[in-house]
């Protein structure tokens, strides 16, 4: 993937290019809002990540520009003023995502690579299938190797989400936030428990897992 | 701004206005009562002199029609002799003296009947002195002057008298007046100036002094009292701030240190797995460090009011069970008892997400601490609705908080087990309590019988 960072910060956005460049992505980077802009114009990004807060145009700015424009590039805000309020803005900016400082890097890797895939805009899909567990989304049923499974509506929400990023790593706030529509940190980490008692529910008595941890990021579910 | 000399600012104080201005209206009342007692008794002695003058002049009158002038000579002669303070002259139709104890005609114009007031002389043993007389002139048939009178040198004075008490009445009050009014004024001006000066002692730093207090109860005294309850408010909110900022010291110094001590000890290690788990468990306290650092600049932003914004209607009830639906599979892991209590709807202006991260709060408190040493917990949440306001709870069976803390376990980093070994930053309760007052409402910590329950009211506000 092909990522535009623009952040002040130039070392917090060293240590992003690099992390990026190491999980496979090409990754550059502008140090100012008028610089950003530019060179979100000029290049084809796949995702921009954008500082809130920068010297010349701030961030909001540098993206309703953007989409004044007709530019669609998915976008990525990240911010020091991490209240509902000021995510709610970053969104009507025509930000994607926004992700609060500080931040773990696993964190902003899965949702860039989630803005990334959601790009290729998928059509609308009336079934999922990760290996042999298939999931009918009119119908509101899931299975696996042909057998039902019945899950509660959350539990549902849950798994559509997993299967719907089949492949890549979702994190514990990402859940919270597309399942559950929480943008607060509970200090306890209640995500581990649904996702145990889904694991029970679609693993369980199964060879081969599909719903895995990932240590330090999230959980993935992938076949095989 | 030179301070205006001592009796200038006397003069210009509050209570001498009022002094002054009643003094007026007091002695004009006063003034016009003795004014009028004063023309009344002088009316009604001159009336008592005349009516008596009058049946004089009647008695003679019809002497004279009966026994002609010798008779009236007769009456006037005996009348003078008697010394009744009466006044009478019977003269000529040319002006000579025949009978009565005046020398002569007055000197007034007499052309027709009627009132005269005139001056005559009396004989006294210092010499002749002059009197004033009033009388009624009349001539009788033949041309006859008579003059019967009265001295009423004696009722002049008597005015006089009243007339000069009132004067001296109206002046002493005015003095007293005026005197009561410095008086007064100069003692309200000088407890004024104790408060003034205690008040710029504070602002000089002395922030223990305070407002005397004399305990009459009075105007002054009460807003004495006041100002001192402000300042005794004010001193404990700096001390709580002081707290809490040693707090907020304390709090981080003791998770810093142990990560350094960590990292040092990784360092001093050479096996890579050893500082790989070392790196990870750094980055595991730094995020807690900065979970309580989000969590203090939370706080201070709703305590200073600025996540009031974008409040919308919300159905309580729904959060609610929202929130019970996603702790309910950690009580249940536990072996806990949990239920939930909610009316369908409870609406009110409020943030989902605030009212949601409150229920979050108190959940994650009683399952951490709201249960009796090992024992599996036992949570009841509900919700109430009322016209008024919306009650969130939270109920355990845990030890419960101890009536006396439960208003200081609001307050930041306060933590009942004192050798802090157990997990929890000691914000939770803080930021639960923040959120209340956002929505202007309160978190109320009562006892369980047994355990803590936590009720968040909210007032149902307009969106």
């Amino acid at each position: 993937m092909h990522l535009l960072i623009i952040e002040d910060d130039r070392e917090a956005a060293g240590w992003l290019v690099k992390g990026l460049k190491e999980a496979g992505h090409v990754a550059d980077h502008a140090a100012d809002g008028e610089e950003g802009l530019q060179m979100a114009r000029d290049g084809d990004y796949d995702v921009l990540v954008v500082d809130r807060m920068m010297p010349k145009m701030d961030g909001l700015t540098v993206v309703r520009t953007l989409r004044e424009e007709g530019d669609t590039t998915p976008a990525l805000f990240l911010s020091a003023l991490g209240d509902v309020e000021a995510r709610v803005e970053g969104l009507r900016a025509g930000g994607d995502d926004y992700l609060a400082k500080p931040y773990a890097f696993a964190e902003l890797l899965a949702r860039v690579e989630g803005l990334g895939r959601r790009k290729t805009a998928e059509p609308v899909r009336t079934r999922l299938k990760v290996g042999d567990l298939e999931m009918d989304l009119l119908k509101r049923e899931v299975s696996r190797a042909g057998e039902k499974i019945l899950l509660q509506p959350r539990e549902f929400k849950l798994l559509e989400y997993l299967m719907r990023n089949a492949g890549s790593v979702v994190t514990r706030t990402m859940l919270l936030e597309n399942v559950w529509d929480y943008h607060f940190d509970p200090q306890t980490n209640v995500i581990d428990v649904h996702i145990s008692r889904l694991r029970g529910k679609i693993d369980k008595g199964f060879d081969t897992p599909l719903l895995h941890t990932v240590r330090g990021a999230g959980y993935m579910l992938r076949a095989g | 701004m030179p301070r205006a000399p001592w009796t200038l600012r006397l003069l210009r104080t509050s209570t001498f206005r009022l002094a002054a201005v009643y003094l007026v209206v007091f002695a004009l009342s006063v003034g016009a009562v003795l004014g009028y007692v004063y023309w009344q008794t002088l009316k009604l002695l001159d009336e008592q002199a005349e009516d008596t003058i009058a049946a004089e002049v009647q008695g003679i009158a019809e002497q004279y029609a009966l026994n002609g002038a010798p008779g009236v000579m007769a009456v006037i002669k005996s009348r003078s002799r008697l010394d009744t303070g009466g006044l009478y002259l019977l003269t000529t139709p040319v002006g000579k003296r025949m009978a009565g104890n005046l020398r002569a005609l007055p000197t007034v114009a007499l052309t027709k009947p009627g009132w005269i007031e005139f001056a005559f002389g009396v004989e006294t043993p210092g010499g002749l002195i002059k009197h004033r007389a009033r009388a009624y002139y009349t001539r009788l048939k033949g041309g006859y002057h008579l003059i019967i009178g009265r001295d009423i040198q004696q009722l002049r004075q008597f005015g006089r008298i009243i007339r000069n008490t009132l004067i001296w009445a109206l002046g002493l009050t005015g003095l007293l007046g005026i005197g009561g009014g410095l008086l007064l004024s100069r003692n309200f001006l000088r407890r004024i100036e104790a408060i003034t000066a205690t008040v710029r002692s504070i602002r000089a730093g002395k922030l223990a002094r305070r407002v005397p207090v004399d305990g009459s109860g009075d105007e002054l005294d009460r807003l004495s009292q006041a100002l001192n309850d402000m300042l005794d408010q004010i001193e404990r909110l700096m001390k709580g701030m002081r707290e809490v900022s040693s707090n907020i010291a304390h709090d981080l110094r003791t998770p810093l240190n142990r990560l350094r001590s960590q990292a040092e000890d990784a360092l001093r290690s050479g096996n890579p797995e050893e500082h790989r788990a070392a790196l990870e468990k750094t980055i595991e306290r730094a995020d807690e460090l900065l979970k309580t650092f989000n969590a203090l600049l939370f706080i201070a932003r709703a305590e200073a009011g600025q996540a009031a914004r974008g409040f919308g209607e919300v159905d309580a009830a729904a959060v609610a069970r929202d929130v019970a639906e996603l702790y309910q599979p950690i009580i249940e892991d536990e072996n806990g008892a949990f239920s939930l209590r909610a009316p369908d709807k409870a609406t009110l202006a409020a943030d989902r997400q605030l009212l949601a991260q409150a229920l979050v709060n108190l959940l994650d408190n009683a399952v951490k601490y709201g249960r009796k040493g090992d024992a599996p917990p036992d949570i009841e949440m509900a919700v109430e609705a009322d016209e008024h306001e919306v009650r969130l709870i939270v109920a355990d069976r845990g030890p419960g908080i101890p009536p006396d803390q439960s208003e200081h376990v609001k307050d930041r980093f306060v933590r009942l087990d004192k050798s802090r070994s157990r997990p929890g930053s000691g914000l939770g309760l803080s930021l639960v309590a923040s959120i209340a007052s956002l929505h202007k409402g309160e978190l109320k910590l009562e006892d369980n019988r047994p355990g803590l329950r936590a009720i968040l009211k909210l007032p149902r506000m307009r969106a």
